[in-house]
């Protein structure tokens, strides 16, 4: 555990979930997303849960921006807010 | 700087899951569209997951995977069938094995200090939790996909006025 | 509705924020969690302690997840399945081939051909170095971080990515709907089939410890071991062919044909 490093994550974590959140093109809020689970897959690594960042690597910021990006597709790219 | 120091940094990480989880939940009530209600929804669970990993955090630990040598597996295995009844003997080379010195590193049960390791328990509660959680959110995208197919759109304004008009399925 | 989310946000906040400050400190040896209340030690310092004299598997995730575990792990890949199977239900739709609302994105043209040349035999380069990976996280679970869960999510993107390579049909020739519907089921067979066996041996459900006597060449401890392997093995099945199946429904709408 690296206390600078934690909170500078953090931070960081903070500041990605706003923007996903205010992005109106869902393809590039599905992206921030997957940005904002690497973060927290080496926030993850940081603490010891070696396991769990493993499974954020491959699960938050591989296979499940691919199966929103799937969606998008098939439906609209816009989003209203 | 009180209050800071006091209630604020030993704290940091549970701040912040709550700053995390008051973000996803706004986001999951206030959003119009349905794809940005499940981006709410997914930092709402890495908040709560990120909660539970920090439970388990333990300064000065490591990962919670033990020293061994795979060259001594089997044979230390017949090793430790032959003693299991007597661990307690162990005991004394509690000190020796504590700083990974190779030679003893693993031998007893007690040889090893709960302190030197962070808790694996979180860790196995979260790592299932992500993976169906994926799933789950793979079944909410196929909801989305066939309500756009009912009514051709993913606002909420939009559906619940398609609905008072008449239905599902008007047009596509 | 917005006041109303604000408020309701703010509300949830400001209680949680409250209750903040009664946790033990962050990274605390000796908070409850850790440590365990006065002369009662948590169960995690059992399982820190324990765990390799009980089942010689230096990763403790590991052991903690197939084997004290088990039952947890064995429902949720039950609810992983569960979740595959609903999207089929969704989803699936078995109508003829309907022209497609978007037109598809086959480029004909010369940079057309190249980009698909170039992606096309990356693919071809990484693709197995992928699932050899994959294969290695499952197998290697025992004493480095991974397993199951990882392994068969990195081996369900390996397919996937051969369907964003080439196209899903490419895909589906690898790896069709009725296999992995087979396969997501085989997993689940596997992971209970340990457990029955257990049981027909006369021991509790998911109690490794007694098939030592069918396992070849084992003791007691390196059965637990083993079995952990086994049961990691099934939970790949399932995860593999259920990551697959979603990607397969959510690309093409449910018609398996089309999709990117």
């Amino acid at each position: 555990m690296i206390v600078p490093f934690d909170i500078i994550i953090l931070i960081f974590l903070v500041i990605t979930a706003l923007i996903s959140l205010r992005v109106r093109d869902l393809l590039g809020a599905t992206m921030i997303l997957g940005v904002y689970s690497f973060l927290i897959c080496l926030l993850w690594a940081e603490m010891g849960a070696v396991d769990v960042a493993f499974t954020e690597a491959a699960v938050g910021a591989g296979v499940s921006t691919v199966f929103m990006i799937a969606t998008i597709y098939h439906t609209r790219r816009h989003s209203s807010d | 700087m009180e209050f800071l120091n006091a209630s604020v940094i030993p704290y940091f990480n549970y701040w912040i899951y709550v700053v995390l989880m008051m973000i996803g939940l706004h986001a999951m009530i206030t959003k119009n569209n349905l794809i940005k209600k499940l981006i709410g929804m997914s930092i709402f669970q890495t908040a709560i997951i990120l909660f539970y990993v920090s439970i388990g955090v333990k300064t000065g630990s490591t990962i919670p995977i033990l020293e061994h040598h795979h060259d001594e597996g089997h044979a230390e295995t017949a090793h430790a069938v032959a003693e299991s009844g007597d661990h307690h003997a162990e005991e004394t080379d509690h000190e020796k094995s504590d700083h990974g010195n190779n030679e003893h590193a693993i031998e007893a049960d007690h040889g090893i200090d709960p302190d030197h390791f962070a808790n694996p328990l979180p860790h196995v509660l979260m790592l299932t939790a992500i993976v169906v959680g994926v799933s789950t959110l793979g079944v909410a995208l196929a909801i989305s996909q066939s309500i756009y197919k009912d009514f051709g759109s993913l606002e909420e304004n939009e559906i619940l006025a398609k609905i008072k008009q008449g239905g599902p399925g008007v047009d596509v | 509705m917005k006041w109303f989310g604000l408020i309701a946000t703010v509300f949830t906040g400001i209680l949680l924020l409250s209750a903040v400050p009664d946790f033990a400190a962050f990274g605390d040896p000796d908070s409850p969690a850790n440590g365990g209340l006065g002369d009662h030690p948590s169960v995690s310092q059992y399982y820190i302690t324990d765990t390799y004299t009980d089942t010689k598997v230096p990763n403790i995730v590991t052991a903690v997840l197939a084997d004290y575990r088990g039952y947890d792990t064995m429902f949720e890949t039950v609810v992983i399945f569960a979740a595959g199977i609903a999207i089929f239900a969704i989803l699936r739709s078995f109508s003829g081939p309907v022209a497609p609302s978007h037109p598809t994105a086959i480029d004909t043209s010369v940079e057309g051909d190249h980009q698909r040349i170039i992606i096309g035999t990356t693919c071809r380069v990484i693709i197995p170095v992928i699932q050899l990976f994959a294969l290695y996280v499952v197998a290697h679970g025992h004493h480095s971080p991974g397993g199951g869960f990882q392994g068969g999510v990195i081996l369900g993107a390996s397919f996937i990515l051969v369907a964003l390579a080439k196209d899903l049909s490419a895909a589906l020739g690898r790896f069709s709907e009725k296999r992995y519907l087979a396969l997501g089921s085989v997993g689940i067979l596997i992971y209970a089939g340990f457990g029955l066996l257990c049981v027909a041996l006369e021991r509790n459900f998911l109690d490794y410890e007694i098939l030592h006597r069918i396992m070849p060449a084992t003791d007691p401890i390196m059965a637990r071991s083993h079995s952990m392997l086994g049961v990691e093995v099934g939970v790949a099945f399932t995860v593999t062919a259920i990551m697959f199946a979603i990607y397969a429904n959510l690309s093409s709408k449910g018609r398996l044909e089309q999709g990117f």
